[in-house]
């Protein structure tokens, strides 16, 4: 009797079919903690960085004319005017040159750029550059602006080299900001008879750029905290002066560095309350972007 | 030309007809050369790199053999006794690397699926940026903490020396994690709602639905994320430098003190070994390793991340 067999085949799996709910339950709340905890590792370990630099660089910090007087030799005086002063200018300097190359860029691929093989070449090229280290970067800056152009160890080298590091982000950015800017506000330009510019630049441009400016603080942030692309370039020194622009100069990370290499416990203290300024200057950067970044694609 | 329907793609050329300044077009077209030259740049600096390191590799290997440099398993440039093999650099940079994947792989994966599958809106809202500001911190932060912090804490357990790979690498992955986290997490959401529900219909739990369906759909999203975390390891400088010291050797032991490529690259630069010097031309060669490297692992991420996106 066929019917039967295949009757009792069912009735048989039923009876072992136990769901085990709870178990699997139970298992479930236990990995959801564990991947909470994963989540506050990394955050965990952020709080603890930034507490342990305070505690040892607080008191540094506080030491009078730490950030108004030049380094000294002795680990227990002098201040980090001339790497305060180099960052800012490397900021400026890479705003400067790294935001209208990337902000034009950007608007020739998304406005102007036709369909073609090279285009999708320059576009594949920009993904590979975002991912170079930031020591290759350097090496090219110290084989064109340091040598090929005799820039040298210069705050000019230094800026150039950190603006081709930050062009990538840029570009990345303002793309993804153009891209949002809805094509009805275009048609509606040139409806009214514009040329292409005049649509780009009176329409396009303004309302992207709360887009572009999270890239560019981002990149502008990262800039500030490279050291390494530096670091080739020659940029750890000893200064007791502002740097003008073909001089030597001095960066906030790269006297972080040369405060950690030196042998004297006091240094590493001084090396702290540096990190607390730098880690001021980059955090605050980075957290206007990520809250711009929010509010903007909120709107979209 | 007639083109009635131009509603999502505006015809250029039909506006030549209206009436317009003298100038206007020419304006135009010197604006859109100029825009064309800023993407170039891009390209420019792409062709600035290969050409630079490239031609000054080819220099050091006509003074240093290609078997003196790969087959060689001693790292001296710097000796009397020069000896010119990579692998030493290699392996430190392969050991500082595995460790500090070894640790941003898990992190970032429980960061992207409790931020993806578990937070509420409200708490995703304040824990993504925060782990975004994790990507924030400058390197050279990171290498003091690992010197000055992590080291002289681990040294209370375990036998390590006072520059030692598991610092170092251990750091790194903190540094990396949220690369892996944030595009995994994107690889995550953009799984389609549809494969949730039916899942769930099944009378699975959460935990299931993750590992047996969102998990396998998000798959390449997630590879693509670790191998261009990887990248991120193997080119990282400041945390090896300071942390790791500079000792090539061959030994897997992550105690120890090693170099990694970056690390010696660091050491030699500094505008201190002149142009021309043999010193000058291993900083190239080193680096025209960690670039082919680097740049393999960026292609293979986005190759595997732009077939994924092709599929959803």
């Amino acid at each position: 009797m066929a019917t039967s067999f295949y009757q009792n085949d069912f009735q048989e799996s039923t009876e072992e079919f136990n769901p085990q709910l709870e178990k699997r339950e139970k298992i479930g709340k236990i990995f959801e903690i564990l991947f909470l905890i994963g989540l506050s590792i990394g955050l965990l370990v952020l709080a603890i960085l930034v507490f342990d630099v305070f505690k040892d660089g607080l008191g540094r910090l506080l030491t009078p004319g730490f950030l108004t007087e030049n380094p000294s030799r002795f680990d227990d005086k002098g201040g980090i005017r001339p790497a305060i002063f180099g960052s800012v200018l490397l900021g400026l300097l890479v705003m400067l040159v790294a935001v209208p190359i990337g902000v034009g860029a950007a608007l020739y691929l998304e406005e102007y750029a036709p369909k073609a093989w090279w285009t999708d070449i320059i576009e594949i090229n920009i993904a590979n550059l975002a991912g170079v280290p930031s020591i290759v970067y350097g090496l090219l800056g110290l084989g064109v602006f340091y040598y090929l152009l005799g820039f040298g160890p210069s705050l000019i080298t230094g800026a150039l080299t950190l603006s081709l590091l930050s062009l990538p982000i840029i570009i990345v950015t303002a793309r993804e900001a153009i891209r949002a800017v809805p094509n009805s506000l275009r048609e509606a330009s040139y409806g009214l008879g514009t040329t292409k510019w005049q649509t780009v630049w009176n329409h396009v441009l303004p309302y992207a750029i709360p887009g572009i400016l999270t890239g560019v603080i981002l990149s502008v942030s990262r800039a500030i905290g490279d050291a390494a692309s530096l670091l080739v370039i020659g940029a750890v020194s000893f200064l007791t002066f502002n740097p003008g622009l073909f001089q030597r100069f001095m960066a906030l990370p790269i006297q972080i560095y040369s405060y950690i290499s030196r042998p004297e416990p006091g240094f590493a203290n001084a090396a702290a309350a540096t990190i607390i300024v730098l880690l001021f200057v980059v955090l605050v950067l980075n957290g206007v972007a990520i809250y711009l970044r929010n509010r903007f694609s909120l709107l979209k | 030309m007639q083109n009635t329907n131009s509603r999502n793609d505006f015809n250029w050329e039909d506006r030549r007809s209206l009436e317009k300044k003298a100038g206007d077009d020419i304006q135009d077209k010197i604006i859109a050369v100029i825009l064309f030259c800023c993407a170039l740049v891009s390209v420019l600096t792409t062709f600035g790199i290969v050409f630079i390191i490239f031609r000054v590799t080819f220099e050091f290997f006509q003074e240093v053999s290609f078997a003196q440099f790969f087959l060689d398993t001693q790292w001296t440039p710097l000796f009397a006794e020069k000896h010119f093999g990579i692998w030493p650099l290699l392996n430190g940079t392969l050991l500082t690397t595995t460790i500090a994947m070894l640790v941003a792989i898990p992190l970032g994966l429980s960061a992207a699926i409790y931020l993806s599958e578990y937070a509420s809106p409200k708490v995703a809202a304040i824990l993504r940026p925060a782990v975004e500001l994790l990507a924030g911190v400058p390197t050279v932060v990171f290498g003091y903490f690992a010197l000055l912090f992590v080291t002289p804490v681990l040294r209370n357990f375990l036998p390590l020396e006072v520059f030692n790979a598991l610092s170092a690498g251990l750091m790194t992955g903190i540094m990396v994690m949220p690369t892996v986290s944030s595009i995994s997490l994107d690889a995550l959401q953009s799984v389609p709602r549809s494969l949730r529900e039916g899942a769930y219909a099944m009378g699975v739990t959460k935990l299931e639905v993750i590992t047996k369906v969102i998990f396998p759909a998000a798959l390449s999203g997630i590879a693509a994320s670790i191998i261009l975390g990887i990248s991120r390891a193997v080119g990282e400088t400041m945390i090896v430098v300071i942390a790791a010291g500079q000792q090539p050797r061959l030994s897997l032991n992550p105690f120890q003190t090693v170099e990694t490529m970056t690390a010696y690259m660091a050491q030699i630069s500094g505008g201190d070994s002149p142009r021309g010097s043999l010193n000058y031309k291993t900083l190239y060669a080193v680096g025209a390793v960690l670039f082919l490297i680097t740049l393999t692992l960026n292609i293979v991420s986005h190759q595997i991340a732009s077939r994924y996106k092709e599929k959803s």
